[in-house]
């Protein structure tokens, strides 16, 4: 199996797989390609046949043929065949998708900014970088992306991973690297002039060394770039974690003239227990209260208001930028009683910052 | 642009080509088959020009960092090539030329239902074109044929001269449709029935309809891009409460059965081409007439496939992934079709047949990367790389430009009158496959590598393929060369065709070649189909009444 495995991704050009999600992607990948090899060249090798078969005879451009219609047997094959195939790669390769698009509870989260022309990753609790990414092997990651002006698309070869980052939202995928080493980081979503030079490094590192690397980053002692070199102390972010920035940007902003902390109704809803509940709304549909939803409230405060508020809050559209957007986000996050998503993230990213 | 040396043979009856006189009467015609002359010359400029920036463009990726320009040179670049090759060439192509010149002649009509719009069309291509060229030129846009929002509202380039001109292109594409739809339903001959229409007419009938319907949503895009970039308006960018993926919805609602534009008058070119090399009826005439209409229909309902990884939600992905299978169905159920035409046939391997055999092999493998893309998980890792340039390219240049030339070399006697060089145009057809491989493979591998595209400068790794995609091309280059040579030749010099020189049985070659200008004498009337082969010797054809 993995003798095959290997052979047919070398024959393919394919990178290596550094995740579980990857090799299944190849798996579909080998599939489709030898059955379509198959199928295809045997459509073409019959076409070939009847070419060297039935050649026209010498002299005779009058020469007549017989009619041949097909019957519905033919049609019913010809249908049929393509068809099955076509969705039995479906019902394979939908389910990958809806898996890639859907993070398991407990995933560590990072938020990830493309700006032009550059990569920018926030761990909630964490430390910030640029254009290199550190994540423990084994445990499941997940993507939160946005963008500071086009569109951009964040794209790891390697864990055949792609999303697309847009101004103005969130969209989210996770994946779960399990091979450490180094892998490129490509922006797939032309966007200008330094597109084909906005690459990042994505660093899979075995979780107990990742975890002491980031106990070191979060105490911010002896600062140190993300590939280990000591970086000079100004470039060093020592605003905490999102979670206090998102505190503190609430404050500066003024949220806290109509929303309360503490679970008390106020102008507008209060944030404690807010994060991933099912929320009312005044159109009478629902939606959950996640990162898009929160980040939708700040730009487009009227579009989605919830039941028995009145539409009166102000857009924060070019006050807040994204990465204050997502601070504010993980504020809210961690004022949940119950979070089961808080509470199970083990880590050292939930580690309480004043805990030591 | 008349070639017509008056003391040839070929031109001693009077025709089309030699009935009147002077570039006034050209540009003043309103004779269907002028039209799809003048067609042909534009559309071939428009070709010409595109080539010349591929090329350009596969020069400077021999090496991973700059080689012949900089960045902001190639980006402009990649954005003339893709305007000018699907504005200028591969929409308008097929239904300018040939759906002008052979539809009018296939239903035994004397020109299309509206003349004075269908020369309308002409003029509006011209401006259409003019202004799209000299606003990339002179304004530098750089964002690519897709204008993705909120990248092509904020650049700093010029867009909105290109704007126009794709606006007012779509408006030419519009009443070219239009005209062939009211063609087809009011002119057809007595006997023309429904179901004994050529094939060709019947993808003409579908392309229409899709010109007709998807063009003016492109056009209203397009419109509110121009306005957003003009006065403002906060549309698509959302620093101005806009939202960008709206942008990607509106444009592939055109943009993805744009590309049945371009491909389902090749499947209707290849399937008179198959029927009269082979000697043989459509095996499957309903289901290969029908199947375009089926394509046609589905191709408006899967446009998502494009925004798999934009955040579009798992469900809408699915929906739009299992939609985009049946144009696949649709396609693989004309292959089998076509491919068992040819069974007990009576074959000649004419250029023509060739390239008929090579839009089978590009379609077939075109296609069903096109089903491997739609499997949704698949798509993530192809997305925006450069599988994704392979697949369409093996789709659109491979699908229509191989069944282009098919539909040229078949019906160039009839358009000119004259005969080409066989031979060189058998070992161009051999030459102009093998570079099409050798262009367009090495980019699948790139893109299974993660090489993603519209990039300037690449990674060392991402150079060996590279080197073999630009030596394709140059190879592709050469090709097309060969043919432009011997058919300059053969209008100058080459034999007289004949009426006939195919012995087809398609209601078109019922016409002297080149034809008159009134195309029948009196009103054709069939009492049999096109391309029956089982009689020794053709009924009587046309009777005059």
């Amino acid at each position: 199996m993995n003798l095959l495995n290997d052979f047919l991704r070398d024959l393919l050009f394919l990178p290596v797989q550094a995740s579980d999600w990857a090799r299944h992607l190849d798996f579909l990948h080998y599939f489709v390609f030898v059955a379509s090899m198959l199928g295809g060249w045997a459509t073409l090798a019959t076409g070939l046949v009847f070419v060297l078969r039935y050649q026209r005879r010498r002299g005779e451009d009058e020469q007549s043929t017989p009619i041949v219609n097909p019957k519905p047997i033919h049609e019913a094959v010809f249908i049929g065949l393509p068809l099955v195939l076509f969705l039995t790669w479906f019902a394979i390769g939908y389910p990958q998708y809806v898996e890639l698009q859907t993070p398991p509870k407990g995933a560590i989260d990072v938020y990830v900014q493309g700006k032009k022309w550059m990569w920018k990753f926030a761990y909630p609790g964490g430390p910030n970088s640029t254009d290199v990414l550190r994540v423990p092997a084994g445990r499941p990651v997940r993507m939160l992306l946005t963008s500071r002006d086009v569109i951009h698309s964040f794209f790891v070869p390697a864990l055949r991973f792609k999303q697309d980052a847009l101004p103005g939202r969130y969209t989210q995928a996770w994946f779960n690297a399990n091979v450490p080493g180094r892998y490129p980081i490509f922006c797939a979503e032309y966007c200008g002039l330094g597109h084909s030079s906005m690459l990042g490094e994505l660093v899979v590192m075995p979780a107990e060394e990742w975890d002491a690397w980031m106990e070191q980053q979060r105490r911010g002692s002896q600062p140190v770039a993300q590939d280990g070199r000591p970086i000079p102390a100004e470039e060093v972010d020592l605003r905490g974690s999102l979670i206090e920035q998102g505190q503190r940007i609430a404050g500066v902003q003024g949220c806290f003239k109509c929303h309360t902390v503490d679970g008390t109704q106020h102008i507008g809803p209060t944030w404690r227990d807010l994060f991933g509940r099912t929320v009312k709304l005044e159109s009478g549909k629902t939606v959950v209260a996640d990162e898009a939803y929160l980040t939708r409230s700040m730009m487009e405060p009227n579009a989605e208001v919830v039941a028995g508020y009145k539409p009166v809050m102000p857009t924060y559209q070019g006050k807040l930028s994204a990465p204050d957007a997502a601070a504010i986000s993980e504020f809210i996050k961690s004022l949940r009683t119950d979070a089961p998503t808080a509470e199970p993230q083990k880590g050292p990213i939930y580690v309480p910052v004043t805990g030591k | 642009m008349s070639p017509s040396p008056a003391s040839s043979p070929v031109y001693n009856t009077p025709n089309y080509l030699n009935a009147e006189k002077g570039v006034r009467s050209w540009l003043t015609t309103l004779d269907h088959k002028r039209i799809g002359v003048i067609y042909l010359v534009l559309t071939l400029t428009g070709f010409f020009l595109g080539g010349v920036f591929a090329l350009l463009l596969r020069l400077e990726l021999l090496t991973p960092g700059p080689t012949i320009m900089d960045a902001m040179t190639y980006n402009r670049m990649f954005t003339l090539h893709g305007v000018i090759m699907i504005f200028l060439f591969m929409i308008p192509a097929i239904p300018g030329i040939f759906g002008n010149f052979f539809l009018p002649l296939m239903i035994g009509a004397q020109d299309v239902a509206f003349p004075r719009i269908n020369l309308l069309s002409v003029y509006l291509y011209l401006l259409g074109a003019a202004i799209a060229v000299w606003g990339m030129i002179h304004g530098g846009t750089d964002t690519g044929w897709t204008f993705y929002t909120p990248y092509s509202t904020t650049t700093v380039t010029t867009v909105a001269p290109v704007l126009l001109g794709a606006f007012i292109l779509g408006m030419g594409s519009i009443v070219t449709g239009l005209n062939f739809i009211v063609t087809i339903h009011t002119l057809r001959a007595p006997g023309v029935t429904w179901m004994r229409l050529p094939l060709f007419a019947w993808a003409m009938y579908a392309t229409s309809v899709i010109q007709v319907l998807a063009t003016p949503v492109l056009g209203m895009t397009l419109l509110l891009v121009a306005v957003e970039r003009v006065f403002g308006f906060g549309i698509f960018d959302p620093a101005r409460g806009g939202d960008p993926v709206l942008f990607q919805h509106l444009f592939w609602f055109y943009s993805h059965p744009a590309v049945y534009i371009m491909i389902l008058p090749a499947m209707g070119i290849v399937s008179e081409v198959v029927q009269t090399f082979a000697r043989k009826n459509m095996f499957g005439y309903k289901a290969v007439a029908f199947s375009s209409l089926g394509i046609a229909f589905v191709g408006f309902f899967v446009w998502g496939h494009h925004l798999f990884t934009s955040g579009q939600s798992t469900f809408a992905s699915g929906v739009f992934g299992v939609l985009s299978m049946f144009v696949g169905l649709f396609t693989a159920i004309k292959v089998f079709n076509w491919t068992a035409t040819m069974y007990q046939g009576a074959i000649q391997v004419s250029a023509s047949f060739v390239y008929f055999l090579g839009f089978l092999y590009f379609l077939v493998f075109g296609g069903l990367t096109g089903i491997a893309l739609s499997t949704v998980s698949l798509d993530v890792h192809w997305q925006d790389t450069y599988f994704v340039v392979a697949h369409f390219h093996f789709i659109m240049v491979g699908g229509t430009i191989m069944s282009f030339l098919a539909g040229l070399h078949y019906w160039w006697p009839k358009m000119f009158g004259r005969m080409y060089s066989e031979r060189w145009a058998l070992a161009a057809s051999v030459l102009v496959i093998l570079g099409f491989n050798a262009t367009f493979i090495p980019q699948f591998l790139l893109g299974n590598m993660g090489m993603p595209r519209r990039y300037y400068s690449y990674p060392q790794q991402f150079q060996s393929l590279n080197v073999a995609s630009t030596a394709g091309a140059t190879l592709l280059a050469f090709g097309f060369g060969i043919i432009l040579t011997y058919l300059i030749a053969s209008l100058v010099k080459g034999r007289a065709a004949g009426p006939n020189p195919w012995r087809s049985r398609g209601y078109e070659w019922n016409t002297p070649s080149p034809p008159g200008v009134e195309n029948f004498p009196g009103t054709p009337v069939y009492d049999h189909g096109p391309h029956e082969y089982h009689e020794p010797v053709a009924g009587e054809v046309t009777r005059a009444h």
